[in-house]
């Protein structure tokens, strides 16, 4: 009696179901020390790899000789494309259908790329030896500036496709260009430019930076001669695709490849693609027949795997006297580095930048990317965000301001005047996005009155005053954003990598007793699936969260799926789960009726179990209802309760939110003191408000080392300058301010339970509230735009330059 | 990020330490902290083939005070010289000096002896020791001698102490004036964009009778600035002074550009930074 004498809240809250900040069930593991990393993994006869890198940024490999490292005691071979050749592996496929050299293959484009690949019996061996490997290199010009990559002195950097005029995305009209991606309407949007009262222009620059996980990168390869099956344990946010990839680039039949994610330290999308030392792990297993470490270094993983970022993006925006917005005008190039290797779907060559119409009703617009080939590290991925929708963001929050100035109006309210109204969703945006929901009027006005934002800006004059009387060295800046995300990529008729269409999975059994495990096609980097998932499944189909295992990474158990990145993880797989529960549920509500004796129509849901309806004291809960489902012989009804479901999205979700920054700044040091951050969160149905509330202050934090400092910096002769912890700035607790997290809940109308994503808008969104308020805070001395990282000395340098020094 | 081979030895006591570094010669190193060497030792810009550790000589771990004179073992951990409540009273910029040193972590393992004796420009002890007019003794195989911290330093990495030799103990006198460490970093762990020590003393009479500055990372040793120094004791301590102060050391430095600027601002950061610390320490005079 005691268990049915609950109450139907009591029962609901036992659940521990959406809306449930539920304790993360990953934690016990981590904070003992207790994941399981890949580097973790240890196995008999295991081999260590490490890579030979190119120290010059671009030149001809001369010849390499590998015979002194191979006579060290414990060295067992040393790869060089040569050896790759033969088998078709010395060049590997692109996520963005180019190409890129797996080892030197007669020349070296960046600084960092791979030229061997040495194999030894130790860690320490394989070290020693790849200072052993002389490599004789013929220096070449260097190309650093995508600026000067058509001039007519330009080196021509990719000589494998230098007559190519066709590339992965149309036409290229320079051997150093890539592609040019057009959206929207060039000739409308410039007859806007010429004909409106208020044009606004500025060149934003969003630097170039990196992911920089905790764990870098890396895999153990295993082939086990015998049986014919490869297993590849790695730190891949896609590890489906990874081993189809892996089927298609070695042959190896693709059930006899089983790919596993184990624990992954953070992601942030620089774990989406593939890398030489995958491949190079894998080659060297299979001709050693044992198994292969390699895991990259602090250094080389800021210097050789997938950066962020790295958009010159020039705009233009036309505006009414009143400062209604008529039309948006963008041109970006985009640096790629050596080779594109940027981590976008097939068809989005510049990812979703097209989402840089923001929060706002612009009716033209016309955006145009042009990506270009350096002599730097390749990569392009989206840095906790959805395919350059962070650069899209700041691109737009910087001019919005750019064109307050210009208006001589305040960019509250700017921006308030331009919102998509609540009543225009669905809106069809003019560069082809379907807005699915938002209320932005309501998020805004909820953080300035948070924030009192009349008051602060009544401070901000004073301050002004007293600064210009000699009272005070330090100013104030009021750092706006209000801005609007895409992620849960995607529907499969548009969206693909690699032609795999970016649906998501999820599989689901529920056990004999009553308890179940679900796999889904998603790997968490410390997102906390394992605990969010199980509760959407709680609410779904009644059994507690507490009793449910999520499982996700080993692609011989888990259902297909795209992976994890892009905020798509709860937009997809979240939604795949939901659907996966309601399969559940509905054979359920069979073997209920079966059980209670009625017809399937006279049972009715209710938190846990299934009612007679009107007659609430007869039911069948899920646990008894798990049971009877192994137990009885139902007519009609197959044993056991298991359902999958593959989730092909309508559409992007559109999470928003609205962010208010307030700094110090000490004019004569350039330090930037974070008085306060206020950030309003709309992503729709909140699964876990607690996790919300970590992945906020997570993603806030990275944006704050992004706006403030954080950079993969290069000197003129294409030489890493930030390549280590010294100078890539990771914030610490102390340079972190405190939050304050706020929200407002604007469900998704077509995702099966409302949800948005959130992992990423902090960062999305925190970017341009922290470069905002220090532009602002000179804005009073008539600063109109600075480029980002905003460190001590670029501040200092801007308030020099304004003559605030003098 | 993989050190070269090496071999480990940890000698029990000073002579045994002399000892092996005679015995070795060139191919080895002492480790203390290790939390400059074993960096250096990641980028194989160090290659040492032995390391010679010298934590478990306890003669090298004390602080005294007495007859007016701080005495410091070179083992002497960072965290420690922050615990130490004797040292607060005799000589309270130690700590608020150690305080601004790298993190709680690294200060747990990092030594006074190796801060001093590493060489980096970068480090905050040199300049603090040379501002408190510090002492190292060094023994060799040939005995000891001490060394003025001022006559210590002769470029980045090179110092007065052979290769033989070991640092065994910093010594100066107590300093219970007004004092002040200002430092500017881009974020806790980071090295100095430009700091400076001060010591003030304030005479009955409001006069300055004591005075020095020291300024870290600003040139490729630590900077003693002898003349402003002694200026600010002849003329006293007031805006015109700690000006002619500011403008007298900024004159004496040579920053070099790297990831924090160049040194245009660096010379302008560290001229905002010593009038703060002049003016602190002042205060607290
Ligand atoms: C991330 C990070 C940030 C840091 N930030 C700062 C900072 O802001 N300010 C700062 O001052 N320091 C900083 N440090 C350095 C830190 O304080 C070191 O611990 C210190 O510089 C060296 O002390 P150690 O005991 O670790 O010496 P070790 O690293 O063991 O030795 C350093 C050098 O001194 C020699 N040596 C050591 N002891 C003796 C001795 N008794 N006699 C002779 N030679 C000796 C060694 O052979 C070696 O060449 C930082 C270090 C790290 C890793």
């Amino acid at each position: 009696m005691s268990v049915e004498a609950k109450t139907m809240e009591e029962r609901q809250a036992a659940l521990k179901g959406l809306g449930s900040s539920r304790k993360r069930v990953e934690d016990a593991r981590f904070t003992q020390g207790k994941g399981n990393y890949v580097d973790d993994i240890k196995m008999p006869d295991m081999l260590f790899g490490d890579f030979v890198r190119s120290q010059h940024a671009h030149a001809r490999v001369l010849s390499i000789d590998t015979s002194a490292a191979l006579a060290l005691p414990g060295v067992v071979a040393v790869l060089t494309a040569k050896d790759l050749e033969p088998l078709g592996l010395h060049w590997m496929p692109t996520l963005a259908g180019d190409k890129q050299m797996v080892l030197a293959d007669g020349k070296v484009l960046f600084q960092g790329q791979e030229v061997a690949f040495v194999i030894a019996e130790d860690r320490y061996i394989a070290a020693d030896a790849t200072d052993l490997v002389v490599v004789k290199y013929e220096e070449l010009p260097v190309l650093v500036d995508p600026f000067k990559a058509e001039l007519d002195d330009a080196p021509i950097l990719r000589e494998d496709i230098a007559d190519a005029t066709e590339g992965a995305h149309g036409p290229r009209r320079h051997p150093n260009h890539i592609f040019t991606w057009e959206q929207g309407e060039k000739e409308s949007t410039e007859a806007i430019l010429s004909s409106a009262p208020v044009v606004a222009e500025e060149m934003v620059y969003y630097h170039r930076t990196h992911p920089c996980p905790l764990e870098t990168c890396g895999a153990v390869a295993s082939m086990d001669k015998v049986n014919g099956k490869l297993t590849l344990w790695g730190t891949f946010q896609a590890p489906h695709v990874v081993r189809t990839v892996a089927s298609l680039l070695s042959g190896i039949a693709e059930h006899n490849i089983r790919v596993v994610s184990p624990d992954i330290g953070g992601g942030f999308g620089n774990k989406v693609g593939v890398y030489p030392g995958y491949v190079c792990a894998i080659v060297a297993s299979i001709v050693t027949g044992q198994p292969v470490k390699w895991v990259e270094d602090r250094m080389e993983n800021l210097t050789s795997t997938a950066f962020a970022r790295d958009y010159w993006m020039q705009g233009k925006i036309a505006a009414t006297a009143e400062g209604k917005i008529l039309g948006l005008w963008c041109h970006t190039t985009a640096d790629h580095g050596a080779f594109d290797a940027c981590a976008d779907p097939t068809k989005y060559p510049a990812g979703f930048m097209n989402i840089c119409t923001g929060s706002y009703d612009i009716p033209t617009a016309y955006l145009a990317v042009d990506g270009i080939y350096t002599n730097k590290a390749p990569g392009g991925v989206a840095y906790r965000c959805s395919f350059r929708v962070t650069e899209a963001a700041y691109f737009i929050e910087r001019m919005i301001e750019v064109l307050a100035i210009r208006l001589n109006m305040d960019a509250a309210e700017l921006r308030s005047i331009n919102f998509i109204g609540k009543d225009q969703f669905p809106y069809h945006s003019a560069l082809g996005w379907e807005y699915d929901s938002g209320d932005y009027h309501t998020a805004w006005n909820k953080a300035l009155e948070a924030v009192d934002y009349k008051g602060l800006r009544a401070e901000q004059s004073a301050q002004v005053a007293k600064f210009k009387a000699g009272e005070t060295r330090s100013l104030m800046g009021i750092g706006l954003c209000h801005f609007t995300e895409i992620v849960g990529a995607g529907p499969v008729k548009n969206c693909d990598i690699l032609g795999m269409g970016m649906f998501d999975s999820c599989e689901i059994r529920i056990h004999p007793t009553g308890s179940a495990i679900a796999r889904l096609g998603t790997i968490s980097q410390g997102q906390g699936h394992a605990t969010t998932f199980a509760q959407i499944l709680a609410t779904e189909i009644g059994i507690p969260a507490d009793d449910i295992t999520i499982e996700e990474g080993d692609t011989d158990t888990a259902p297909y799926g795209l992976g994890t990145y892009g905020s798509r993880s709860t937009p997809v797989a979240g939604a795949a789960t939901a659907m996966a529960g309601r399969k559940i549920r509905a054979k359920a509500q069979m073997i209920a009726a079966y059980l209670l004796e009625v017809h399937d129509n006279d049972v009715e849901w209710e938190v846990d179990r299934f009612i007679v309806k009107g007659a609430p004291e007869r039911f069948k809960t899920m646990k008894e209802i798990a049971f009877a489902s192994y137990t009885q012989a139902i007519p009609g009804v197959e044993p056991g309760l298991e359902a999958v479901s593959y989730y092909d999205p309508p559409n992007m979700t559109y999470p928003f939110g609205a962010y208010i920054c307030v700094m110090d700044i000490d004019v004569d040091t350039g330090v930037a003191g974070i008085r306060s951050f206020y950030a309003l969160d709309d992503c729709g149905t909140r699964i876990n408000p607690m996790i919300i509330e970590g992945q906020v202050h997570g993603g806030l934090t990275e944006a704050l080392a992004i706006a403030l400092g954080q950079e993969i910096a290069y000197d003129e002769l294409g030489n890493v300058k930030t390549g280590s912890l010294m100078d890539f700035f990771i914030p610490t607790s102390w340079e972190t301010p405190n939050y304050q997290t706020d929200f407002t809940e604007t469900p998704s109308p077509h995702h099966p339970i409302g949800a948005k994503g959130v992992g990423e808008s902090p960062n999305v969104g925190g970017v341009p509230a922290f470069s905002n308020a220090i532009n602002d805070a000179f804005k009073p001395f008539g600063l109109t735009h600075t480029q980002m990282p905003h460190d001590h000395w670029r501040i200092w340098k801007t308030a020099n330059e304004l003559g605030l020094h003098d | 990020m993989i050190p070269g081979r090496f071999e480990y030895h940890q000698p029990d006591s000073l002579a045994a330490a002399v000892g092996l570094l005679s015995e070795l010669g060139e191919d080895a190193r002492v480790i203390a902290g290790g939390h400059s060497l074993i960096p250096m030792m990641k980028l194989r810009l160090a290659m040492p083939e032995h390391l010679v550790d010298l934590k478990a000589i306890d003669t090298l771990k004390h602080i005294n005070v007495a007859d007016g004179v701080v005495r410091i073992g070179a083992m002497t951990t960072q965290a420690e010289l922050i615990g130490s409540a004797e040292l607060q009273l005799a000589a309270p910029i130690v700590k608020e000096t150690s305080l601004q040193i790298a993190d709680p972590q690294i200060r747990y393992q990092g030594t006074i002896g190796g801060n001093v004796a590493n060489g980096d420009p970068g480090n905050d002890m040199p300049a603090l020791m040379q501002a408190l007019d510090a002492s190292f003794t060094l023994h060799g195989p040939g005995g000891a001698r001490d060394v003025k911290a001022r006559d210590f330093y002769e470029a980045a990495y090179f110092t007065a102490r052979d290769d033989l030799e070991i640092l065994t103990e910093v010594s100066f006198p107590t300093c219970t004036g007004g004092y002040a460490y200002e430092k500017q970093k881009r974020k806790i762990g980071d090295y100095a964009t430009a700091a400076a020590a001060v010591l003030l003393t304030k005479a009955a009479d409001g006069s300055c009778s004591h005075a020095a500055i020291a300024l870290t990372n600003l040139a490729d040793t630590p900077v003693f600035c002898d003349a402003a120094s002694t200026h600010l004791m002849q003329s006293g301590v007031s805006a015109d002074s700690i000006a002619h102060a500011v403008q007298s050391c900024i004159s004496d430095i040579e920053p070099v550009e790297d990831n924090r600027g160049p040194a245009e601002f660096k010379k302008h950061a560290a001229a905002i930074i010593l009038k703060r610390s002049l003016e602190t320490a002042w205060s607290r005079a």
